[in-house]
């Protein structure tokens, strides 16, 4: 039964099963783990980045694309969702119309890229995608009227999904209401997406774009065509970070250039997808819970150990909170140093 | 009765202002190993990507059973029956040897685009796979990495790949290129092999002559781009034409 919800694509290594079965539990049973509007939150944009990192895994770690206008395709679902439930009224129609919508634009947009530009070589790619992705930005931020500018859009979502919807009282420590089964929306939506994604990569389709990713001069020559499969793998990987994108809009309630369109998303992906080991998809999981989690508990971290070692010299400087960042780029050295190939190479390696 | 497979008429391509292959008209037959010789330099190779498709033709045509394709890219004449071996070796080399055959079998049973079924799960295309190692005798190597094996074996799973395809015209660049002299027979037993087997048209670029008399039916000699000679082994490598040409002499003298 797992292994078949796994498509045969098992851990393979006995200490990343066993840290995938933890994170499964942490996000599975977050709001009565870990009660608290903060760590609700963080556990819901875990959810969100595994998605996006392991859409974004699909075209780079398996089919060898370079993309940068993954978030773009991630806004796209979060702007589909924001507008149709700004233009139709609250419900879930229109929850379910801005993300079909923003997932078929975002593949036929990705469809058109990929048609013009897959043909030549990566890096004309990539260049394209940067110049599209940052065209969209900035249309986005201009038509005020439509998207609501720099301000973004605030919207309502069905009130079963709001935090006024009540069903009880509480539950070891979870409040029992609309906020709670808003989470559970959003962590099965991420967990029924990346058993998607991995079907898609143990699928013959995706052996193929292994084979692209292998020797593309090859593929072709045993009888692929390998821009079909190319443009294929980007379409997909473009749906899914904009299905991704409106789960985070569900959870958020409010979109704006600077949370789901902006060139730090797109870093915090590649990040993610190399500390996590590319062409894994077990990658992204890892990636984006040890992400997310520095970014948002490290400051508090570096705070408690700076008041810790009081008095000692340089040592509260080092650690003052204000040098999070800092620490997140010595972090980031050191797992790309020691972890070449991710944390699941490395893990697998071992074996 | 035979009948003619690979065609090609006038094929000229040049480089800058150098004719790398010189209006080469030849038409190769079911049934046939033909050896492709010629210095280096000749245009060998550049003749096999005219007809493989890896470069477009300046002019002439290329016509395979038939069909012309000389505009098809490709994996569009991949598809339509020519197989390609190349002279280095041109493997997926981080995935396993079965996988290598099996992604061949995947493209002919064109299954590619399937998202959601296993590709394990195709097991006859797997079966099938098997039987291909089972031929060259890498079945025992199934489960290694390409860029594990040695570089006799890789050689025989270029081969591999090229009995999986199936195809209507084989082509083999040097197949035995690098390999030890107690490692290249194994090599040309399996194309000895495939030639006894099959009624289709192989084509064999090949520098060593003792390979070419044990194996060709016939013999076309390139020289500077264009066809020199062209017959039955014997008579082609005794006439002064391959003489001259692996002399080194210039043609034009003979």
């Amino acid at each position: 039964m797992i292994v078949k919800l796994l498509s045969g694509d098992l851990p393979r290594s006995t200490v990343l099963a066993v840290i995938l079965g933890l994170v499964f539990i942490a996000l599975a049973f977050a709001p009565f783990l870990f009660p608290g509007v903060r760590s609700v939150d963080t556990a819901a944009r875990i959810c969100v980045f595994i998605v996006l990192v392991a859409s974004y895994d699909l075209m780079l770690g398996y089919g060898g694309i370079v993309s940068f206008a993954h978030t773009m395709f991630f806004g796209m679902g979060a702007y589909g969702v924001a507008l149709s439930s700004t233009n139709m009224g609250r419900g879930w129609d229109a929850m379910l119309t801005g993300s079909l919508t923003g997932a078929l634009a975002a593949a036929a947009l990705a469809f058109l890229i990929g048609l013009f530009s897959l043909r030549v070589r990566a890096i004309f790619f990539a260049m394209i995608t940067l110049a599209v992705a940052s065209a969209v930005a900035v249309l986005v931020s201009q038509l005020s009227s439509i998207t609501g500018g720099e301000d973004g859009l605030t919207y309502l979502i069905p009130r079963e999904l709001t935090p006024a919807f009540r069903f009880g009282d509480s539950f070891l420590g979870a409040n029992l209401n609309g906020r709670l089964l808003a989470y559970y929306l959003v962590f099965s939506g991420a967990l029924l997406l990346f058993l998607i994604l991995l079907r898609v990569v143990n699928s013959p389709f995706g052996r193929v774009l292994q084979a692209i990713r292998e020797n593309d001069f090859r593929a072709e020559a045993v009888g692929f065509r390998v821009v079909a499969y190319r443009t294929g793998a980007t379409c997909i990987s473009a749906a899914v970070a904009a299905l991704a994108g409106s789960l985070y809009a569900i959870w958020l309630r409010y979109v704006g250039p600077d949370t789901v369109l902006s060139f730090d998303i797109m870093i915090d992906i590649l990040l993610m997808v190399v500390i996590g080991g590319m062409g894994t998809m077990y990658g992204a999981v890892i990636g984006a819970t040890l992400l997310v989690l520095a970014q948002n508990y490290l400051q508090g971290i570096m705070g408690t150990a700076s008041r810790a070692v009081e008095g000692l010299p340089i040592l509260p400087d080092l650690l003052d909170p204000d040098r999070w960042l800092l620490w997140l780029g010595v972090l980031f050295v050191l797992s790309i140093y020691f972890f070449p190939t991710g944390v699941v190479g490395r893990l697998r390696m071992q074996r | 009765m035979s009948r003619v497979l690979l065609e090609t008429r006038d094929l000229t391509v040049r480089f800058g202002g150098h004719v790398a292959v010189d209006s080469v008209s030849c038409a190769f037959r079911s049934g046939e190993l033909t050896a492709i010789v010629g210095p280096n330099g000749a245009g060998k190779t550049t003749y096999f990507n005219l007809i493989s498709g890896q470069i477009p033709a300046a002019s002439g045509r290329v016509a395979l059973d038939g069909r012309d394709i000389t505009r098809a890219s490709v994996s569009q004449r991949t598809a339509l029956g020519i197989g390609r071996a190349f002279q280095l070796t041109n493997l997926f080399p981080n995935l396993s040897v079965l996988e290598n055959v099996r992604l061949v079998m995947q493209a002919r049973s064109k299954t590619g685009f399937r998202l959601l079924t296993m590709a394990a799960s195709l097991h006859d295309l797997t079966e099938q796979a098997e039987a291909v190692l089972a031929r060259v005798r890498l079945l025992d190597r199934a489960g290694q990495t390409v860029s594990a094996l040695s570089h006799g074996d890789q050689r025989k799973l270029e081969v591999a790949l090229l009995i999986a395809l199936d195809p209507l015209v084989y082509m083999f660049d040097e197949p035995t290129a690098g390999m030890s002299v107690d490692e290249a027979p194994v090599v040309l037993d399996l194309i000895a092999d495939l030639k006894a087997q099959t009624d289709r048209t192989i084509l064999l670029v090949e520098h060593k002559m003792d390979v070419i008399r044990s194996l060709a039916d016939r013999i076309i000699v390139l020289h500077n781009g264009a066809l020199a000679a062209d017959g039955p082994p014997a008579e082609v490598m005794a006439s002064a034409v391959v003489q001259e040409a692996y002399m080194g002499k210039d043609l034009a003298d003979v």
